[in-house]
């Protein structure tokens, strides 16, 4: 319930505010130095020492793991197997975990902390 | 798209659910799905493997076909599910049968127009860019 819940809720932020980021990004990337010096600041901008962009990046990276996960888990589902209530459980719980494993896991490396 | 054994000859010809136009759009979002498992990854495994995140790196990554390729599809197929998907929650909420077709064209524009900023951005920088 919860897990397909998030699925749309996460779907909706990753298409209104990730693809959002996306097409500036690009856009900044492609307008030249002074752009993505704006683009960078922005998401570098701190307000009471608290790093709000990349908390937002970092919400939006976790929105995207679990809609990743939940997705494969709905592409299963739609064959029609997995649907026993404790196997259905269990891979709906283990989206939770995966999601939270796979952000950590991606902004340790995307910081480069293991350098 | 075909929708084979999934739905009756009277479903497919009526179309059937909260969208009323049968499974086709369903059948469209599974296929951009299983399109974006593969170029999500790629993408944040690209990010991550890249020396830093700095313009002059982005932009000779997205200068490559490697990099430039993947990127379009990747662009593509996210606004295409993306838009998709909120159409499914529309479906849900509004029952409005004008209302419901409004905003469907209206997030197929914005949509549309997102992708198309991406991909013009995109060769921008795989096309023109700065000189080495």
């Amino acid at each position: 319930m919860l897990v397909s819940i998030l699925h749309r809720i996460t779907g909706g932020a990753l298409t209104v505010a990730g693809l959002a980021i996306l097409a500036w990004w690009l856009a900044a990337l492609a307008a030249g130095e002074e752009s993505y010096a704006t683009f960078d600041s922005v998401v570098r901008f701190e307000w009471l020492g608290i790093p709000w962009m990349f908390i937002l990046l970092a919400g939006l990276t976790w929105a995207f793991w679990q809609h990743f996960f939940s997705g494969l888990r709905h592409l299963v589902l739609d064959t029609g197997a997995g649907y026993e209530l404790k196997v259905n459980k269990f891979w709906a719980v283990m989206t939770l975990a995966g999601s939270l494993l796979a952000t950590a896991a991606t902004w340790y490396f995307l910081l480069g902390v293991g350098q | 798209m075909s929708l084979g054994e999934s739905a009756t000859p009277l479903g497919k010809v009526k179309g059937l659910g909260s969208a009323h136009h049968g499974g086709g759009h369903w059948l469209e979002e599974r296929f951009t799905s299983v399109a974006l498992v593969f170029l999500s990854l790629w993408l944040i495994f690209s990010l991550i493997l890249l020396p830093d995140l700095s313009r002059d790196i982005l932009s000779q990554w997205l200068r490559t076909a490697w990099g430039a390729v993947p990127m379009a599809l990747f662009i593509v197929a996210a606004f295409k599910h993306g838009v998709d998907g909120l159409k499914v929650a529309v479906d849900d909420y509004v029952h409005d049968d004008g209302n419901r077709i409004g905003v469907h064209y209206l997030l197929d524009m914005i949509g549309i127009a997102g992708a198309a900023i991406s991909l013009f951005a995109l060769a921008r920088i795989a096309f023109v860019a700065v000189a080495a």
